[in-house]
């Protein structure tokens, strides 16, 4: 396995005692520039993009982007999260999943493409090698973890197929098949599982399809065999189990949406000022530990993304 | 030994420990590490749900007392719904520390006032909970007597609500998947239902017939 550590993402990986050092006077520096609740008063103070967006940290919250982002055991990460596809308790999904059959697998790429593919999985192995990215992962029920994916930008897989220049999002969609996915025979989510991405969300570096977990086949109850990591975006954006990217003209549905709009935007971008409407998103509990830390805006991924949102309400766009 | 010699005798004291279950069973969990990723949310559910369970199961007495003629078993009634308050107190707590002390911004109860007053399912969990708690504070035995049997009654005629208000606090808590608490919700008009329907009946008897058939009121002898 290939471990490529890219220098321009600096929060995408455990901050190691002298990056973590170096952070701390680059924060100083800024110190003032920092405002005070900016989570709140963060639309439209975006910095133009390239620059960096220091205004959606909070202080109180600077260190707990540097601090122990120590990775979430690997038997948590595989025996705790939520996959409907295979039950809606959190343990479910570990249960239940060896019903999947993760070979052969098939990916289509297709819609506003000049070049559509049906890729086999492991032809996307080989012409994607997978790099380790250590990503934080906020579900929106407010626990949280790290976790060591190993995969590729889907920026890069996206080009492949050559975008038209009337894609403007993408829409991806998990498996649906009752008998490899026995949850599905319930209709507690309208099936399958769609969720979707902006373009440029989708191009971003930090977006990535996962094929591995700690620097294994990514096991079938966490998205087998490849899945997307959106490490700003709550957990719900990272669909798991994909067969079908469809690059589109129009904003693609997104399950939790559909099923409660109010409750579960299109972006759902980790955003500490913006509650769920029955829970507060201020606080998470990283999973291991039992006194919570306060959620980041962008899931402290701001100076990579925030750009992206610049001048947009996130309050209303959530 | 009579019926009721032996439901005080036998079935009291078995039900008592049985009760004690998922306590025990809690107990040991939290001792061995065996409660998952989450163990705050593990111990917030099974202490939620085996609170309401026992909600229910007191509701349930009454209907077993008419439909397989056992009045004795009042006796475990009061029990059981203190039961159901015991769970009802390690879910109030755990969800309490949850949202004070380990928010890890030091001892605060904004949080929890937030809910009560933001949150419609925290409301009315809590509001139950309030309930729970005045019915348990009236259960003793000096209590009926100064209140009165009629005022008592009443009093506790509030358990309905109680548990309408648990159902609800757990249909409106879960994501997406409300099989569960829908459940809960069936069972709890069934229960509630039995009591119209006995009602419709005794109604219909002459009273005379009523006086000898109908359990002993309210009260367990103790």
């Amino acid at each position: 396995m290939l471990i490529k550590r890219p220098p321009d993402i600096p929060s995408s990986e455990i901050t190691d005692q002298s990056l973590y050092f170096s952070r701390r006077e680059f924060m100083a520096a800024a110190g003032a520039l920092i405002a005070g609740s900016a989570g709140r008063r963060f639309e439209g103070s975006v910095a133009a993009p390239g620059s960096t967006n220091r205004r959606a940290v909070e202080p109180s919250n600077r260190q707990s982007v540097d601090a122990n982002d120590t990775p979430t055991p690997y038997e948590d990460v595989t025996t705790y999260n939520n996959f409907y596809e295979f039950g809606t308790d959190k343990s479910d999904p570990a249960k239940h999943a060896h019903t999947l059959k993760a070979r052969p697998w098939t990916l289509r790429v297709e819609g506003e493409v000049h070049q559509p593919r049906t890729w086999d999985v492991e032809e996307i192995l080989k012409d994607f090698p997978a790099e380790e990215r250590i990503y934080r992962h906020r579900c929106v029920e407010a626990w949280s973890m790290v976790i060591p994916w190993g995969g590729f930008e889907l920026g890069k897989f996206l080009k492949r197929s050559e975008p038209t220049s009337f894609a403007k999002y993408v829409e991806f969609t998990t498996l649906h098949d009752r008998k490899q996915m026995p949850g599905q025979r319930s209709g507690v989510l309208p099936w399958p599982y769609v969720e979707g991405l902006r373009m440029d969300e989708a191009m971003h570096p930090l977006a990535i399809l996962v094929t591995e977990l700690y620097g294994k086949p990514v096991p079938s109850q966490n998205g087998a065999p490849i899945r997307l990591a959106v490490p700003w975006k709550y957990g719900f954006k990272s669909i798991k189990s994909i067969v079908r990217v469809r690059l589109v003209r129009e904003q693609p549905l997104n399950t939790w949406n559909v099923v409660a709009p109010h409750e579960y935007g299109f972006y759902a971008n980790v955003n500490p000022a913006v509650d769920h409407p029955r829970w507060s998103q201020k606080r998470e509990r990283r999973i291991g530990e039992l006194f919570k830390r306060p959620t980041l805006l962008f899931n402290g991924y701001g100076e990579q993304v925030a750009s992206l949102y610049a001048g947009m309400d996130l309050r209303k766009y959530f | 030994m009579t019926q009721a010699q032996w439901i005080k005798r036998v079935v009291k004291p078995l039900a008592f420990v049985a009760s004690l279950g998922p306590f025990a069973w809690l107990t040991r969990d939290i001792l061995t590490g065996n409660l998952g990723a989450n163990p705050v949310e593990r111990i917030t559910h099974f202490t939620g749900l085996t609170a309401l369970t026992f909600l229910l199961i007191t509701l349930g007495i009454t209907p077993a007392r008419r439909l397989f003629r056992l009045s004795p078993l009042i006796q475990l009634r009061r029990m059981l719904g203190l039961y159901a308050f015991f769970y009802a107190v390690l879910h109030f707590t755990i969800y309490g520390l949850d949202r004070t002390l380990f928010e890890g911004t030091g001892l605060s109860f904004r949080s929890i006032v937030e809910d009560v007053g933001k949150r419609p399912y925290i409301t009315v969990g809590f509001t139950a909970f309030l309930i729970l708690g005045a019915l348990a504070a009236t259960s003793t035995n000096g209590m009926v007597k100064r209140l009165g049997g009629k005022r008592w009654q009443r009093l506790h005629q509030l358990v309905y609500v109680a548990a309408a208000l648990g159902v609800l606090h757990f249909l409106w808590l879960v994501k997406a998947d409300v099989r569960q608490p829908v459940a809960y919700g069936l069972v709890l008009v069934g229960l509630l239902a039995t009591r119209l329907v006995y009602q419709r009946l005794r109604s219909a008897r002459p009273a005379a017939e009523r006086r000898s058939r109908e359990p002993t009121p309210a009260l367990e002898s103790s």
